[in-house]
Formats: C-alpha cells, sequence, structure tokens
C-alpha cells in the first residue's frame, strides 16, 4: 500500500494539507467564537476562550430565544419551506416535461422555449412585481410560498427533466399502452422510476438553493409572522452595534450544522448534481 | 435535436392520444404556477419599468424617463464598473485556482477525496451566512492594522473577491475533475512517450481537452458574479458611501444590490428601480446567449 504513493505526492498532500486550513479555519473560528463572550470576539475573534470569556452553552441558549422570534420557528419554516417546495417541483414539473416531450405539440413548445428563457432573468427583474402579486393572491405564507418556488424554479427542472426523458426508449411506454396501462398508471409505475437519477440531481439542486435563499422569501413572506434561517440571521445583524457577536456565531453555527450533515450524507449524489447541472445549465 | 423530437412524436401515436387528454393533470399545475411565480411578473416588470408607480395599482405610463434616470444615476454607473472589474477578478481568480486544484487532484494522490470534500462545503452555506462570517474575520484581521471592513472600499471589494473565491472554487472545481476525468489516458500516454514534458502535456494535450468544461465555468463565474447579491449585502451591505455630483454612491455596491437599494431607498424611484431591473436582465441574458453561442460553436468543432 505505501509503495504506492511517491515522494512527490507525498509533498503534494502536505501542500493540500495547508491550503484546506484556509477553508476550515473560518469554521473554526465561528464554532470558537460561539462560545465566547460578545467583548471577547470583538477585542480578538481569533484568541481561544479563557476561564473569563468562556460562556459555555449560554450564547446558544440566548441566540434562541433572542428577539421576539424564537430561533426554532426559522429552522421549522426553513425545513418545511424546503421540504414542500422541492417535493412538489419534483413531481410537477417531471410530470410537466414527460408530457412536454411525448405530446410535442406547439402549446407545449412554447411552453418548453418560456421556460428555457426563465433560466436566463435574474431575479431582480420580477423580484417587486412578485412580491405584488404574491400579497394579491394571498401567498405570502409558508404554506403557499412553494407554489412561488415552483413557478419560479420551473424553468431549470424542466429542462433537465426534459432532456432526460427524451432518451428514454419510446418502446417501453408503448409497451405499457398495449398492455392497457393509462398515461397516469405508465407515469407513476413506468417513467417515474426511471427518472430516479435526474430527480435526485435537480432535488439537490433545489435543496440547495433553496434553503439557502434570503431576497425571494423575504420579499414574499409576512415578515412579522414568519422567517427563515437566513431572514433571521440577517435580521440580528441589521440592527448592527447593539448585536451580540457570540449568540449571532452560535446561531450561525446551528445553521451550518444541519447543512454539513446532509452534506457528508448525500456527498456522492451532491457531486453529481453539481456536475449534471452545469453540464445543462 | 429537434428532428428527434418530431420523429419520437410521430411514432409514439399510441401513447400520445391518451397523453394529451391528461393535459389538466400535467401540464396545467406547472404551467398555472409558472405564470404567477415568472411570467405575470415579468411581463407586469416590463410595463413598470415605464410607469411612476407606489403600487403596481397606482402606475402611471410616463415613457422612458425612468431609463433616462436610471443612466444618470451616478450610483448605477458606478456599479456598473464595479461589478465588471469584480467579473474579471474573480473569473481569473477562480477558475485559475479551481483548475490547479483539480489538476493536482487528479494525479495520484493520499486524501484526495477529503481534499475535494473540504473544498466544496462552502456551496452548501448560504450567502448571508457567509457575508456575516467573513465580515468577522475580516474585521478581526484588519483591527490589528487599526481599520476595519467597511473604512475603505478597496478593503471591501477584495473582501469580496476572497469570499466568493473561498465559496465557487470548490464548485468550480468539481467540473474541472469531471472534465480532466474524461480525458483519454492513451493521449497522455502517447504525449509522454513522444518525449513531451510535463508542461507541454499540460498546455498541447490536456487544456485543449478540457476546453468545453473550461468554457462552463468561465461563464458560470461571469453569470454568478453579475448576479451577486447575498454576500454583497451582508459582507459590506454597499459601504461605505460618498457624495458624488450631488448623488449617494455606496462604494462597494454591485448590480443586483444597487437595484434592491433603490427601491427601498425612496418611493418616487419604484419606477427607476424596475428600468434598472430591466436593463440588468437585458445584461444578464446577452451573457447567457453569448454563452449558447460558444458552447454550440465548441460542439460543432467536435
Amino acid at each position: 500500500m505505501k509503495e504506492r504513493y511517491s515522494t512527490a505526492s507525498k509533498v503534494l498532500t502536505a501542500v493540500f494539507i495547508v491550503i484546506s486550513l484556509v477553508w476550515i479555519i473560518p469554521i473554526i473560528a465561528v464554532l470558537v467564537n460561539s462560545f465566547k463572550t460578545n467583548a471577547a470576539v470583538n477585542l480578538n475573534a481569533f484568541a481561544l476562550p479563557n476561564a473569563e470569556t468562556f460562556t459555555g452553552w449560554a450564547n446558544y441558549v440566548k441566540g434562541m430565544t433572542f428577539g421576539n422570534y424564537p430561533f426554532w420557528k426559522s429552522v421549522g419554516f426553513s425545513l418545511f419551506i424546503t421540504l414542500v417546495s422541492t417535493g412538489l417541483i419534483l413531481i410537477c414539473t417531471s410530470m410537466a416535461a414527460w408530457y412536454i416531450s411525448r405530446v410535442g405539440s406547439t402549446v407545449t413548445k412554447i411552453v418548453y422555449y418560456l421556460c428555457i428563457f426563465s433560466m436566463v432573468v435574474p431575479f431582480q427583474m420580477v423580484m417587486f412585481t412578485l412580491s405584488s402579486t404574491a400579497d394579491t393572491l394571498k401567498l405570502n405564507t409558508p404554506w403557499t410560498i412553494p407554489i412561488i418556488y415552483l413557478g419560479f424554479g420551473a424553468g431549470l427542472a424542466v429542462f433537465m427533466f426534459t432532456g432526460f426523458v427524451r432518451s428514454i426508449p419510446l418502446e417501453i411506454e408503448e409497451a405499457a399502452a398495449i398492455d392497457g396501462s393509462g398515461p397516469l398508471h405508465t407515469y407513476f409505475t413506468v417513467v417515474l422510476p426511471m427518472l430516479k437519477p435526474t430527480m435526485v440531481s435537480v432535488g439537490v439542486l433545489e435543496i440547495m438553493w433553496v434553503w439557502n435563499d434570503y431576497l425571494l422569501p423575504y420579499l414574499v413572506l409576512d415578515r412579522t409572522k414568519y422567517m427563515t434561517i437566513p431572514i433571521h440571521i440577517q435580521y440580528l445583524k441589521g440592527s448592527y452595534g447593539s448585536v451580540d457577536l457570540g449568540a449571532t456565531m452560535a446561531l450561525i453555527m446551528l445553521s451550518i450544522v444541519p447543512v454539513v450533515i446532509f452534506y457528508l450524507t448525500c456527498q456522492k449524489h451532491i457531486i453529481k448534481g453539481v456536475a449534471a447541472g452545469a453540464v445543462k445549465g | 435535436m429537434k428532428k428527434k423530437t418530431d420523429s419520437a412524436s410521430l411514432s409514439s401515436e399510441l401513447i400520445r392520444r391518451p397523453i394529451r387528454r391528461c393535459f389538466p393533470i400535467f401540464l396545467l399545475p406547472t404551467f398555472i404556477c409558472f405564470c404567477i411565480g415568472f411570467l405575470w411578473p415579468f411581463i407586469q416588470g416590463i410595463y413598470l419599468s415605464f410607469c411612476n408607480f407606489n403600487t403596481p395599482k397606482d402606475a402611471v405610463w410616463v415613457g422612458a424617463s425612468n431609463y433616462v434616470k436610471a443612466f444618470k444615476d451616478a450610483s448605477f454607473v458606478h456599479a456598473f464598473w464595479n461589478t465588471a472589474a469584480f467579473a474579471v477578478v474573480s473569473i481569473v481568480l477562480i477558475n485559475v485556482l479551481a483548475f490547479a486544484i483539480a489538476y493536482a487532484l487528479t494525479q495520484r494522490m493520499r486524501g484526495s477525496n477529503l481534499f475535494r470534500t473540504v473544498f466544496f462545503m462552502p456551496n452548501l452555506i448560504g450567502g448571508v451566512v457567509l457575508g456575516y462570517i467573513w465580515s468577522m474575520i475580516f474585521d478581526a484581521i484588519l483591527k490589528r492594522y487599526g481599520t476595519y471592513l467597511t473604512a475603505n472600499a478597496t478593503y471591501g471589494f477584495w473582501g469580496l473577491v476572497i469570499l466568493v473565491a473561498w465559496q465557487q472554487i470548490g464548485y468550480m472545481m468539481i467540473i474541472y475533475i469531471a472534465g480532466l476525468q474524461a480525458v483519454p489516458g492513451e493521449m497522455v500516454e502517447a504525449a509522454r512517450i513522444d518525449g513531451a514534458n510535463g508542461r507541454q502535456t499540460l498546455f498541447r494535450v490536456i487544456i485543449p481537452n478540457v476546453m468545453p468544461s473550461i468554457t462552463i465555468c468561465t461563464f458560470l463565474t461571469l453569470t454568478n458574479s453579475f448576479k451577486m447579491f447575498d454576500q454583497n449585502m451582508a459582507l459590506t451591505g454597499g459601504a461605505p458611501s460618498v457624495m458624488m455630483n450631488g448623488a449617494k454612491v455606496n462604494m462597494t455596491e454591485l448590480l443586483a444590490l444597487n437595484i434592491y437599494s433603490t427601491y427601498n431607498i425612496n418611493k418616487n424611484w419604484h419606477g427607476v428601480a424596475q428600468a434598472k431591473a430591466v436593463v440588468f436582465f437585458v445584461l444578464v441574458a446577452a451573457l447567457a446567449i453569448a454563452q449558447l453561442v460558444a458552447t454550440r460553436n465548441k460542439e460543432v468543432q467536435q
């Protein structure tokens, strides 16, 4: 085993250990500062906590209950919005993509090109009108915001699914049709299982987008009642000066931990999804 | 591509007709949401860019005057050049470093997978959170020199470059690794046998073969830099600001943040903010179309 690595490769590994410190130290700094008093973070963010400045879990407790909006509520809304939006996008856009590529009429072509067009439109172009539309239609709650995510995120998802559906041989579905299977039955028992790898890729991209999205929920949701994690952290920092840096770092740590766990468990799919999305997007 | 669809739909009349009847189940839900979440706001946005409005209901048509105001606005012009400079610097920095890291990590090396995991990780963290992590770190470093991040626009600019490079190098690295792994091993070996040294192999054999990845990554970093918002807002929020020709100009503001702050600062400028957004959209769309053309040309060559 040992002979397989030359001296040059060992040197390279050593160099990369040093480089990766640049990626690890900021996260470690957040972790360390989340256990320090506000004054200690302000004085020297790189110092380790000592007996005087160590706060234990106090920052976490304070961060969870800071202000008039508890952090766990934001976590709950973030989780709900991410899961429901991603689920809705996966089901609806894969069905739409199948319809588009199997029917192939003028209408479906127009819808398809509109979807591609929506991929190049930056969010700033629609943000004011989208938030007023959402207000008018009473879509400004966490329970209904998945509809907005489906609408604004449909472009990429339809594009990726259509690309894959076109590569599925028709014979399989024809055989199912001859056996008397209706479109809905064919879709859920024959097509959907074949779509799984693309589902994972699209799902990963959507989860990464929705979970970290700040501006869309900030503009669409009724902020006095509903917050997500990015909104909550921005809200805390917005009142600059009066804010407790130690508690903010504790909240940032709390928001990173689930993401890191998700990353480490689904790493393979995430990296595959990114590579697939990049080639097509 | 088009030919393929036509022949496919012709041969599948058997499955095509029943599916067509299921329009309300398959296509309609997505299409309605698409109209609510994209199509209608987009059309209304174009219309409102020619109006004075506070809410869409009280819009009054004013013609192109919003566009004139937008182009005369010193903060918008500054944000444009700032974005362009930021895009150029981050494209070069991110792509060179990401390619170098990908190249090193595809060599036989201990811990290569672990390093990939570490470098990609920041992409899972949202822009707002990243901005706050780095503003704490930059402030801590600059404090030793008796200054702080928002004291000087140069600090803010390079701070954002470092943040974005730190975040996106891992993403581009993944794409470069996929490209490098697709280079046929025999080709590299043949070059070595013919007496090419390491540098010649890299520049004459490997780089020409990963050109598609280079195109993708260049345009991804380009559009990412132009659309940059969260990181910009969380890191400096545009500070510091100076007065220029009687208008307040935020020195570290990029285009997306400029549009957002224009809308929030003044109720009479909602129309101007929307006009800026249309200009911004045209700019981003033009870049995306350029990408499409470049990628198509590459595909033809192969």
